[in-house]
Protein backbone atom coordinates (compact mmCIF):
# COMPACT_ATOMS: atom_id res chain seq x y z
CA UNK A 1 0.00 0.00 0.00
CA UNK A 2 1.35 3.38 -1.01
CA UNK A 3 -0.49 6.53 -0.17
CA UNK A 4 2.09 9.10 -1.27
CA UNK A 5 -0.21 10.17 -4.14
CA UNK A 6 -3.04 11.13 -1.83
CA UNK A 7 -2.06 14.69 -0.77
CA UNK A 8 -1.48 15.77 -4.36
CA UNK A 9 -4.83 14.49 -5.55
CA UNK A 10 -6.84 15.50 -2.49
CA UNK A 11 -8.21 18.77 -3.96
CA UNK A 12 -9.29 16.95 -7.12
CA UNK A 13 -10.90 14.21 -5.05
CA UNK A 14 -12.79 16.76 -3.00
CA UNK A 15 -14.00 18.41 -6.19
CA UNK A 16 -15.04 14.98 -7.46
CA UNK A 17 -16.93 14.38 -4.24
CA UNK A 18 -18.74 17.67 -4.83
CA UNK A 19 -19.74 16.59 -8.34
CA UNK A 20 -20.88 13.18 -7.08
CA UNK A 21 -23.04 14.79 -4.40
CA UNK A 22 -24.41 17.33 -6.87
CA UNK A 23 -25.35 14.59 -9.33
CA UNK A 24 -26.95 12.59 -6.54
CA UNK A 25 -29.03 15.44 -5.11
CA UNK A 26 -30.04 16.85 -8.49
CA UNK A 27 -31.07 13.47 -9.90
CA UNK A 28 -33.00 12.49 -6.78
CA UNK A 29 -34.94 15.77 -6.67
CA UNK A 30 -35.45 15.90 -10.45
CA UNK A 31 -36.29 12.21 -10.65
CA UNK A 32 -38.80 12.42 -7.85
CA UNK A 33 -40.53 15.40 -9.44
CA UNK A 34 -40.78 13.40 -12.66
CA UNK A 35 -41.93 10.28 -10.85
CA UNK A 36 -45.07 11.96 -9.49
CA UNK A 37 -46.66 12.72 -12.89
CA UNK A 38 -45.46 9.35 -14.22
CA UNK A 39 -47.14 7.54 -11.34
CA UNK A 40 -50.28 9.68 -11.64
CA UNK A 41 -50.48 8.83 -15.33
CA UNK A 42 -50.49 5.15 -14.44
CA UNK A 43 -53.01 5.52 -11.64
CA UNK A 44 -55.48 8.01 -13.08
CA UNK A 45 -54.34 8.68 -16.64
CA UNK A 46 -56.08 7.92 -19.93
CA UNK A 47 -54.96 5.00 -22.04
CA UNK A 48 -52.19 6.76 -23.95
CA UNK A 49 -50.32 8.46 -21.07
CA UNK A 50 -50.84 5.36 -18.98
CA UNK A 51 -49.26 3.01 -21.49
CA UNK A 52 -46.48 5.49 -22.29
CA UNK A 53 -45.64 5.72 -18.61
CA UNK A 54 -45.74 1.93 -18.29
CA UNK A 55 -43.43 1.43 -21.25
CA UNK A 56 -41.02 4.05 -19.91
CA UNK A 57 -40.90 2.43 -16.47
CA UNK A 58 -40.38 -1.08 -17.87
CA UNK A 59 -37.62 0.25 -20.10
CA UNK A 60 -35.83 2.03 -17.25
CA UNK A 61 -36.19 -0.90 -14.88
CA UNK A 62 -35.43 -3.55 -17.48
CA UNK A 63 -32.16 -2.28 -18.96
CA UNK A 64 -28.80 -1.49 -17.34
CA UNK A 65 -28.25 2.15 -16.39
CA UNK A 66 -24.84 1.94 -18.06
CA UNK A 67 -26.54 1.27 -21.40
CA UNK A 68 -29.07 4.05 -20.86
CA UNK A 69 -26.20 6.44 -20.22
CA UNK A 70 -24.39 5.23 -23.35
CA UNK A 71 -27.54 5.61 -25.43
CA UNK A 72 -27.90 9.22 -24.31
CA UNK A 73 -24.24 10.16 -24.49
CA UNK A 74 -22.96 8.25 -27.50
CA UNK A 75 -26.28 7.55 -29.21
CA UNK A 76 -28.29 10.74 -29.02
CA UNK A 77 -25.24 12.94 -28.40
CA UNK A 78 -23.70 11.72 -31.64
CA UNK A 79 -26.88 12.49 -33.58
CA UNK A 80 -26.93 16.20 -32.74
CA UNK A 81 -24.21 17.32 -35.16
CA UNK A 82 -26.02 15.58 -38.01
CA UNK A 83 -29.28 17.44 -37.54
CA UNK A 84 -29.11 20.27 -40.06
CA UNK A 85 -28.92 23.67 -38.46
CA UNK A 86 -27.78 22.46 -35.08
CA UNK A 87 -24.12 22.80 -35.91
CA UNK A 88 -24.62 26.43 -36.96
CA UNK A 89 -27.25 27.63 -34.52
CA UNK A 90 -26.96 25.42 -31.48
CA UNK A 91 -23.23 25.01 -31.08
CA UNK A 92 -23.70 24.48 -27.31
CA UNK A 93 -25.81 21.42 -27.98
CA UNK A 94 -22.98 19.77 -29.90
CA UNK A 95 -20.42 20.65 -27.28
CA UNK A 96 -22.63 19.73 -24.36
CA UNK A 97 -20.52 18.54 -21.45
CA UNK A 98 -20.83 14.89 -20.44
CA UNK A 99 -22.20 15.88 -17.05
CA UNK A 100 -25.49 16.98 -18.62
CA UNK A 101 -25.96 13.56 -20.17
CA UNK A 102 -25.14 11.98 -16.83
CA UNK A 103 -27.67 14.21 -15.09
CA UNK A 104 -30.33 13.38 -17.68
CA UNK A 105 -29.69 9.64 -17.54
CA UNK A 106 -29.62 9.46 -13.73
CA UNK A 107 -32.70 11.65 -13.37
CA UNK A 108 -34.70 9.52 -15.81
CA UNK A 109 -33.50 6.34 -14.15
CA UNK A 110 -34.48 7.51 -10.67
CA UNK A 111 -37.84 8.66 -12.05
CA UNK A 112 -38.51 5.22 -13.55
CA UNK A 113 -37.78 3.33 -10.35
CA UNK A 114 -39.50 5.85 -8.09
CA UNK A 115 -42.62 6.07 -10.28
CA UNK A 116 -43.27 2.39 -9.68
CA UNK A 117 -43.08 2.96 -5.92
CA UNK A 118 -45.16 6.14 -6.04
CA UNK A 119 -47.79 4.30 -8.08
CA UNK A 120 -48.24 1.82 -5.24
CA UNK A 121 -48.25 4.62 -2.68
CA UNK A 122 -50.91 6.59 -4.57
CA UNK A 123 -53.08 3.49 -4.81
CA UNK A 124 -52.68 2.72 -1.13
CA UNK A 125 -54.15 6.03 0.03
CA UNK A 126 -57.65 5.23 1.32
CA UNK A 127 -60.34 6.27 -1.17
CA UNK A 128 -62.38 7.82 1.62
CA UNK A 129 -59.73 10.45 2.26
CA UNK A 130 -59.89 11.61 -1.34
CA UNK A 131 -63.66 11.47 -1.46
CA UNK A 132 -63.88 13.50 1.75
CA UNK A 133 -61.60 16.13 0.26
CA UNK A 134 -63.72 16.27 -2.90
CA UNK A 135 -66.90 16.48 -0.82
CA UNK A 136 -65.42 19.46 0.99
CA UNK A 137 -65.20 21.22 -2.36
CA UNK A 138 -61.46 21.03 -2.98
CA UNK A 139 -60.47 21.19 -6.63
CA UNK A 140 -58.66 18.24 -8.19
CA UNK A 141 -55.34 20.06 -7.97
CA UNK A 142 -55.96 20.86 -4.32
CA UNK A 143 -56.85 17.25 -3.55
CA UNK A 144 -53.61 16.15 -5.13
CA UNK A 145 -51.42 18.80 -3.56
CA UNK A 146 -52.91 18.84 -0.06
CA UNK A 147 -54.17 15.30 0.50
CA UNK A 148 -53.07 12.69 -2.01
CA UNK A 149 -49.41 13.61 -2.48
CA UNK A 150 -48.55 14.23 1.21
CA UNK A 151 -50.28 11.02 2.22
CA UNK A 152 -48.49 9.01 -0.48
CA UNK A 153 -45.17 10.68 0.29
CA UNK A 154 -45.43 9.68 3.93
CA UNK A 155 -45.81 6.09 2.81
CA UNK A 156 -42.75 6.10 0.55
CA UNK A 157 -40.44 7.91 2.96
CA UNK A 158 -39.09 4.69 4.54
CA UNK A 159 -38.38 3.15 1.12
CA UNK A 160 -36.79 6.37 -0.10
CA UNK A 161 -33.67 5.68 1.98
CA UNK A 162 -32.96 2.53 0.03
CA UNK A 163 -33.72 4.22 -3.27
CA UNK A 164 -31.38 7.13 -2.58
CA UNK A 165 -28.61 4.75 -1.50
CA UNK A 166 -29.18 2.78 -4.68
CA UNK A 167 -28.86 5.99 -6.64
CA UNK A 168 -25.65 6.90 -4.79
CA UNK A 169 -24.26 3.51 -5.72
CA UNK A 170 -25.06 4.18 -9.38
CA UNK A 171 -23.23 7.52 -9.49
CA UNK A 172 -19.74 6.05 -10.13
CA UNK A 173 -21.04 5.00 -13.56
CA UNK A 174 -20.59 8.64 -14.54
CA UNK A 175 -16.86 8.06 -14.99
CA UNK A 176 -17.50 5.83 -18.02
CA UNK A 177 -18.51 8.88 -20.01
CA UNK A 178 -15.77 11.24 -19.02
CA UNK A 179 -17.05 13.03 -15.94
CA UNK A 180 -14.63 13.88 -13.16
CA UNK A 181 -16.76 12.73 -10.28
CA UNK A 182 -15.22 10.91 -7.31
CA UNK A 183 -14.77 7.73 -9.32
CA UNK A 184 -13.52 9.69 -12.33
CA UNK A 185 -10.75 11.25 -10.25
CA UNK A 186 -9.91 7.86 -8.75
CA UNK A 187 -9.65 6.46 -12.26
CA UNK A 188 -7.33 9.32 -13.22
CA UNK A 189 -5.16 8.50 -10.21
CA UNK A 190 -5.09 4.86 -11.30
CA UNK A 191 -3.92 5.85 -14.76
CA UNK A 192 -1.36 8.39 -13.51
CA UNK A 193 0.23 6.39 -10.69
CA UNK A 194 -0.36 2.79 -11.83
CA UNK A 195 -1.74 2.08 -8.37
CA UNK A 196 -4.95 0.06 -8.54
CA UNK A 197 -6.07 -0.79 -5.04
CA UNK A 198 -5.38 2.38 -3.08
CA UNK A 199 -7.57 4.77 -5.12
CA UNK A 200 -10.35 2.19 -5.38
CA UNK A 201 -10.27 1.42 -1.66
CA UNK A 202 -10.18 5.12 -0.89
CA UNK A 203 -13.33 5.91 -2.88
CA UNK A 204 -14.99 2.74 -1.61
CA UNK A 205 -14.46 4.04 1.93
CA UNK A 206 -15.94 7.41 0.98
CA UNK A 207 -18.99 5.75 -0.57
CA UNK A 208 -19.35 3.63 2.56
CA UNK A 209 -19.27 6.76 4.73
CA UNK A 210 -21.80 8.50 2.47
CA UNK A 211 -24.13 5.50 2.69
CA UNK A 212 -24.09 5.58 6.49
CA UNK A 213 -24.55 9.34 6.43
CA UNK A 214 -27.65 9.01 4.24
CA UNK A 215 -29.05 6.29 6.50
CA UNK A 216 -28.63 8.57 9.52
CA UNK A 217 -30.10 11.59 7.74
CA UNK A 218 -33.19 9.72 6.66
CA UNK A 219 -33.61 8.16 10.10
CA UNK A 220 -33.68 11.71 11.48
CA UNK A 221 -36.16 12.83 8.84
CA UNK A 222 -38.44 9.88 9.58
CA UNK A 223 -38.27 10.54 13.32
CA UNK A 224 -39.25 14.14 12.75
CA UNK A 225 -42.05 13.08 10.45
CA UNK A 226 -43.48 10.55 12.87
CA UNK A 227 -43.47 13.01 15.77
CA UNK A 228 -45.99 15.30 14.11
CA UNK B 1 -26.86 5.96 -48.95
CA UNK B 2 -25.01 8.28 -46.62
CA UNK B 3 -24.11 10.64 -49.47
CA UNK B 4 -27.62 10.59 -50.87
CA UNK B 5 -29.01 11.75 -47.58
CA UNK B 6 -26.52 14.54 -47.18
CA UNK B 7 -27.37 15.87 -50.63
CA UNK B 8 -31.03 15.68 -49.75
CA UNK B 9 -30.74 17.48 -46.47
CA UNK B 10 -28.44 20.17 -47.82
CA UNK B 11 -31.52 21.89 -49.15
CA UNK B 12 -33.00 22.13 -45.71
CA UNK B 13 -30.01 23.87 -44.24
CA UNK B 14 -30.77 27.10 -46.06
CA UNK B 15 -34.02 27.77 -44.28
CA UNK B 16 -33.61 26.29 -40.83
CA UNK B 17 -37.26 26.70 -40.03
CA UNK B 18 -39.06 24.58 -37.49
CA UNK B 19 -40.81 22.61 -40.22
CA UNK B 20 -37.60 21.84 -42.03
CA UNK B 21 -36.08 20.80 -38.74
CA UNK B 22 -38.91 18.38 -38.07
CA UNK B 23 -38.79 16.95 -41.55
CA UNK B 24 -35.06 16.41 -41.42
CA UNK B 25 -35.34 14.91 -37.97
CA UNK B 26 -37.81 12.41 -39.42
CA UNK B 27 -35.45 11.88 -42.30
CA UNK B 28 -32.73 11.15 -39.80
CA UNK B 29 -34.81 8.56 -38.00
CA UNK B 30 -35.61 6.86 -41.29
CA UNK B 31 -31.91 6.88 -42.09
CA UNK B 32 -31.15 5.41 -38.69
CA UNK B 33 -33.56 2.54 -39.19
CA UNK B 34 -33.31 1.74 -42.90
CA UNK B 35 -29.91 0.01 -43.12
CA UNK B 36 -30.48 -1.80 -39.83
CA UNK B 37 -30.76 -5.14 -41.59
CA UNK B 38 -27.20 -4.88 -42.92
CA UNK B 39 -25.96 -3.52 -39.62
CA UNK B 40 -27.36 -6.49 -37.73
CA UNK B 41 -26.55 -9.18 -40.28
CA UNK B 42 -24.29 -12.04 -39.29
CA UNK B 43 -20.91 -12.10 -40.95
CA UNK B 44 -18.23 -9.61 -41.84
CA UNK B 45 -20.46 -6.68 -42.76
CA UNK B 46 -22.89 -6.70 -39.89
CA UNK B 47 -22.58 -6.94 -36.15
CA UNK B 48 -25.41 -9.39 -35.55
CA UNK B 49 -23.09 -12.22 -34.60
CA UNK B 50 -21.04 -10.02 -32.24
CA UNK B 51 -24.17 -8.83 -30.48
CA UNK B 52 -25.63 -12.34 -30.38
CA UNK B 53 -22.56 -13.83 -28.75
CA UNK B 54 -22.37 -10.85 -26.43
CA UNK B 55 -25.93 -11.58 -25.31
CA UNK B 56 -25.03 -15.25 -24.81
CA UNK B 57 -22.02 -14.23 -22.67
CA UNK B 58 -24.25 -11.89 -20.67
CA UNK B 59 -26.69 -14.71 -19.98
CA UNK B 60 -23.87 -17.12 -19.13
CA UNK B 61 -22.11 -14.90 -16.61
CA UNK B 62 -25.45 -13.84 -15.13
CA UNK B 63 -26.64 -17.42 -14.74
CA UNK B 64 -23.45 -18.84 -13.24
CA UNK B 65 -22.93 -15.74 -11.13
CA UNK B 66 -26.49 -16.09 -9.88
CA UNK B 67 -25.99 -19.73 -8.93
CA UNK B 68 -22.73 -18.89 -7.17
CA UNK B 69 -24.39 -15.95 -5.44
CA UNK B 70 -27.26 -18.08 -4.15
CA UNK B 71 -24.80 -20.70 -2.92
CA UNK B 72 -22.86 -18.02 -1.06
CA UNK B 73 -26.16 -16.55 0.13
CA UNK B 74 -27.32 -19.87 1.62
CA UNK B 75 -23.98 -20.23 3.36
CA UNK B 76 -24.14 -16.66 4.59
CA UNK B 77 -27.77 -16.87 5.74
CA UNK B 78 -27.28 -20.10 7.68
CA UNK B 79 -23.96 -18.81 9.04
CA UNK B 80 -25.48 -15.53 10.11
CA UNK B 81 -28.41 -17.23 11.86
CA UNK B 82 -26.96 -20.44 13.25
CA UNK B 83 -23.19 -20.18 12.76
CA UNK B 84 -20.66 -20.05 15.59
CA UNK B 85 -20.69 -16.66 17.30
CA UNK B 86 -17.09 -16.00 16.31
CA UNK B 87 -17.92 -16.02 12.62
CA UNK B 88 -21.10 -13.98 12.76
CA UNK B 89 -19.38 -10.56 12.67
CA UNK B 90 -17.56 -11.80 9.59
CA UNK B 91 -20.83 -12.60 7.83
CA UNK B 92 -22.48 -9.33 8.80
CA UNK B 93 -19.34 -7.47 7.74
CA UNK B 94 -19.60 -9.17 4.33
CA UNK B 95 -23.23 -8.24 3.81
CA UNK B 96 -22.89 -4.69 5.15
CA UNK B 97 -19.73 -3.80 3.25
CA UNK B 98 -20.71 -5.43 -0.02
CA UNK B 99 -24.15 -3.87 -0.05
CA UNK B 100 -22.96 -0.38 0.87
CA UNK B 101 -20.14 -0.01 -1.68
CA UNK B 102 -21.12 0.62 -5.32
CA UNK B 103 -21.15 -2.54 -7.42
CA UNK B 104 -18.92 -0.96 -10.05
CA UNK B 105 -16.12 -0.32 -7.53
CA UNK B 106 -16.53 -3.78 -5.99
CA UNK B 107 -16.35 -5.41 -9.40
CA UNK B 108 -13.16 -3.52 -10.28
CA UNK B 109 -11.57 -4.24 -6.89
CA UNK B 110 -12.46 -7.93 -6.90
CA UNK B 111 -11.46 -8.38 -10.52
CA UNK B 112 -7.99 -6.91 -10.04
CA UNK B 113 -7.50 -8.30 -6.53
CA UNK B 114 -8.68 -11.77 -7.54
CA UNK B 115 -6.40 -12.11 -10.53
CA UNK B 116 -3.48 -10.67 -8.54
CA UNK B 117 -4.07 -13.04 -5.65
CA UNK B 118 -4.13 -16.07 -7.95
CA UNK B 119 -0.90 -15.03 -9.61
CA UNK B 120 0.76 -14.26 -6.27
CA UNK B 121 -0.29 -17.68 -5.02
CA UNK B 122 1.09 -19.34 -8.14
CA UNK B 123 4.34 -17.40 -7.79
CA UNK B 124 4.70 -18.72 -4.24
CA UNK B 125 4.32 -22.24 -5.59
CA UNK B 126 7.01 -21.49 -8.13
CA UNK B 127 4.70 -21.40 -11.14
CA UNK B 128 4.71 -18.38 -13.41
CA UNK B 129 1.81 -15.98 -13.83
CA UNK B 130 -1.22 -17.18 -15.79
CA UNK B 131 -3.82 -15.34 -17.78
CA UNK B 132 -6.94 -15.68 -15.67
CA UNK B 133 -9.95 -16.70 -17.75
CA UNK B 134 -12.04 -13.55 -18.14
CA UNK B 135 -15.32 -15.41 -17.96
CA UNK B 136 -14.45 -17.26 -14.75
CA UNK B 137 -13.29 -13.97 -13.22
CA UNK B 138 -16.51 -12.22 -14.27
CA UNK B 139 -18.66 -15.02 -12.84
CA UNK B 140 -16.78 -15.05 -9.53
CA UNK B 141 -16.91 -11.27 -9.18
CA UNK B 142 -20.64 -11.07 -9.94
CA UNK B 143 -21.35 -14.06 -7.71
CA UNK B 144 -19.49 -12.69 -4.71
CA UNK B 145 -21.26 -9.34 -4.98
CA UNK B 146 -24.60 -11.08 -5.49
CA UNK B 147 -23.93 -13.35 -2.50
CA UNK B 148 -24.16 -10.43 -0.09
CA UNK B 149 -27.62 -9.49 -1.35
CA UNK B 150 -28.72 -13.13 -1.53
CA UNK B 151 -27.66 -13.65 2.10
CA UNK B 152 -30.13 -11.03 3.25
CA UNK B 153 -32.95 -12.30 1.04
CA UNK B 154 -32.51 -15.91 2.15
CA UNK B 155 -32.04 -14.94 5.80
CA UNK B 156 -35.37 -13.12 5.71
CA UNK B 157 -36.89 -16.20 4.06
CA UNK B 158 -35.61 -18.50 6.81
CA UNK B 159 -36.83 -16.13 9.50
CA UNK B 160 -40.30 -16.15 7.92
CA UNK B 161 -40.69 -19.92 8.38
CA UNK B 162 -42.99 -20.61 11.34
CA UNK B 163 -40.64 -21.61 14.14
CA UNK B 164 -42.88 -24.53 15.10
CA UNK B 165 -42.04 -26.30 11.83
CA UNK B 166 -38.34 -26.19 12.61
CA UNK B 167 -38.89 -27.23 16.21
CA UNK B 168 -41.06 -30.12 15.07
CA UNK B 169 -38.28 -31.28 12.75
CA UNK B 170 -35.78 -31.14 15.59
CA UNK B 171 -38.20 -32.95 17.90
CA UNK B 172 -38.54 -35.73 15.34
CA UNK B 173 -34.81 -36.23 15.61
CA UNK B 174 -33.72 -34.76 12.29
CA UNK B 175 -30.08 -33.82 12.07
CA UNK B 176 -29.43 -30.14 11.22
CA UNK B 177 -28.45 -31.09 7.68
CA UNK B 178 -31.58 -33.16 7.10
CA UNK B 179 -33.72 -30.45 8.67
CA UNK B 180 -32.17 -27.90 6.36
CA UNK B 181 -32.71 -30.04 3.27
CA UNK B 182 -36.19 -31.37 3.98
CA UNK B 183 -37.85 -28.56 5.94
CA UNK B 184 -36.04 -25.26 5.81
CA UNK B 185 -35.21 -25.13 2.11
CA UNK B 186 -38.63 -26.15 0.75
CA UNK B 187 -40.45 -23.92 3.24
CA UNK B 188 -38.23 -20.93 2.61
CA UNK B 189 -37.98 -20.93 -1.19
CA UNK B 190 -41.55 -19.78 -1.94
CA UNK B 191 -41.14 -17.04 0.65
CA UNK B 192 -37.81 -15.92 -0.77
CA UNK B 193 -38.83 -16.20 -4.43
CA UNK B 194 -39.85 -12.56 -5.04
CA UNK B 195 -36.54 -11.43 -3.56
CA UNK B 196 -34.65 -13.99 -5.61
CA UNK B 197 -36.45 -12.84 -8.77
CA UNK B 198 -35.30 -9.31 -8.02
CA UNK B 199 -31.74 -10.53 -7.57
CA UNK B 200 -31.82 -12.24 -10.96
CA UNK B 201 -33.07 -9.07 -12.66
CA UNK B 202 -30.34 -7.13 -10.89
CA UNK B 203 -27.55 -9.48 -11.90
CA UNK B 204 -28.55 -9.39 -15.57
CA UNK B 205 -28.25 -5.61 -15.38
CA UNK B 206 -25.12 -5.60 -13.20
CA UNK B 207 -23.43 -7.91 -15.68
CA UNK B 208 -23.07 -4.86 -17.93
CA UNK B 209 -20.64 -3.44 -15.36
CA UNK B 210 -18.19 -6.23 -16.13
CA UNK B 211 -17.60 -4.48 -19.46
CA UNK B 212 -15.65 -1.84 -17.53
CA UNK B 213 -12.92 -4.37 -16.68
CA UNK B 214 -12.84 -5.55 -20.28
CA UNK B 215 -14.94 -8.70 -20.47
CA UNK B 216 -16.79 -8.78 -23.78
CA UNK B 217 -20.44 -9.30 -22.95
CA UNK B 218 -23.38 -7.54 -24.57
CA UNK B 219 -22.54 -4.03 -23.34
CA UNK B 220 -18.91 -4.13 -24.45
CA UNK B 221 -19.75 -5.94 -27.70
CA UNK B 222 -22.21 -3.16 -28.48
CA UNK B 223 -19.68 -0.51 -27.59
CA UNK B 224 -17.08 -2.08 -29.86
CA UNK B 225 -19.50 -2.54 -32.73
CA UNK B 226 -20.71 1.04 -32.35
CA UNK B 227 -17.15 2.34 -32.21
CA UNK B 228 -16.29 0.66 -35.50
CA UNK B 229 -19.52 1.33 -37.38
CA UNK B 230 -20.25 4.75 -35.81
CA UNK B 231 -23.88 3.67 -35.57
CA UNK B 232 -24.10 4.39 -31.87
CA UNK B 233 -27.78 5.18 -31.67
CA UNK B 234 -29.11 2.20 -33.59
CA UNK B 235 -26.83 -0.31 -31.90
CA UNK B 236 -27.55 0.90 -28.38
CA UNK B 237 -31.28 0.79 -29.05
CA UNK B 238 -30.98 -2.79 -30.31
CA UNK B 239 -28.81 -3.86 -27.35
CA UNK B 240 -31.26 -2.35 -24.90
CA UNK B 241 -34.02 -4.21 -26.65
CA UNK B 242 -32.14 -7.42 -25.93
CA UNK B 243 -31.75 -6.51 -22.24
CA UNK B 244 -35.43 -5.64 -22.10
CA UNK B 245 -36.33 -8.96 -23.71
CA UNK B 246 -34.24 -10.80 -21.11
CA UNK B 247 -35.85 -8.98 -18.20
CA UNK B 248 -39.42 -9.27 -19.48
CA UNK B 249 -39.02 -13.01 -20.19
CA UNK B 250 -37.49 -13.47 -16.74
CA UNK B 251 -40.42 -11.65 -15.17
CA UNK B 252 -42.95 -13.98 -16.75
CA UNK B 253 -40.90 -17.08 -15.87
CA UNK B 254 -40.65 -16.00 -12.24
CA UNK B 255 -44.34 -15.10 -12.18
CA UNK B 256 -45.16 -18.60 -13.39
CA UNK B 257 -42.76 -20.16 -10.85
CA UNK B 258 -44.29 -18.17 -8.04
CA UNK B 259 -47.77 -19.24 -9.05
CA UNK B 260 -46.60 -22.85 -9.07
CA UNK B 261 -44.79 -22.72 -5.76
CA UNK B 262 -47.55 -20.93 -3.94
CA UNK B 263 -50.27 -23.23 -5.21
CA UNK B 264 -52.37 -24.41 -2.30
CA UNK B 265 -51.01 -21.85 0.09
CA UNK B 266 -53.73 -19.85 1.77
CA UNK B 267 -54.43 -16.25 0.97
CA UNK B 268 -51.91 -15.59 -1.74
CA UNK B 269 -52.57 -13.76 -4.92
CA UNK B 270 -50.48 -14.92 -7.85
CA UNK B 271 -48.26 -12.07 -8.98
CA UNK B 272 -48.74 -10.89 -12.54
Amino acid sequence: MQWAWLPGYLPALLQGLGITLFVLVASVIGGFSLAVPLALAQVRGRTLPRSLSRVFCSYIRGTPLLMQLYLLYYGIGSLFPFIPGVRENFQWLVRLDAIYYVLAAFTLSFAGYEAEIMRGAFLSVPRGELEAAEALGLSRAQVLWRIWLPSAFQKVLPTLTGEVIGQLKSTPLAFTVPVMDLMGVAHRVMQDTYRIYEPLLFVAAIYLALTFLIVQLFALAELKHLKR
Amino acid sequence: MEIDWKAQTAGFQIGASALAGTVSALNLIVMAVAPLATLLSFGDEGYGDELFWGAVRTLEISLFGYVLGIGLGLLGAVGKLYGPAVFRPMFSGYTTLFRAVPELILIMLLYYAGTDAINAGLAKLGIGAVEVNGMVAAICVLGVVQGAYATEVLRAGILAIPIGQLEAATALGMSPVLRFRRIMLPAMLPLALPGLANLWLNITKDSALVSVVGFTELALATQQAAGVSKRYFALYVVAQGVYLLISQCSLSIFGWLEGNMRRGQPGTAVAR
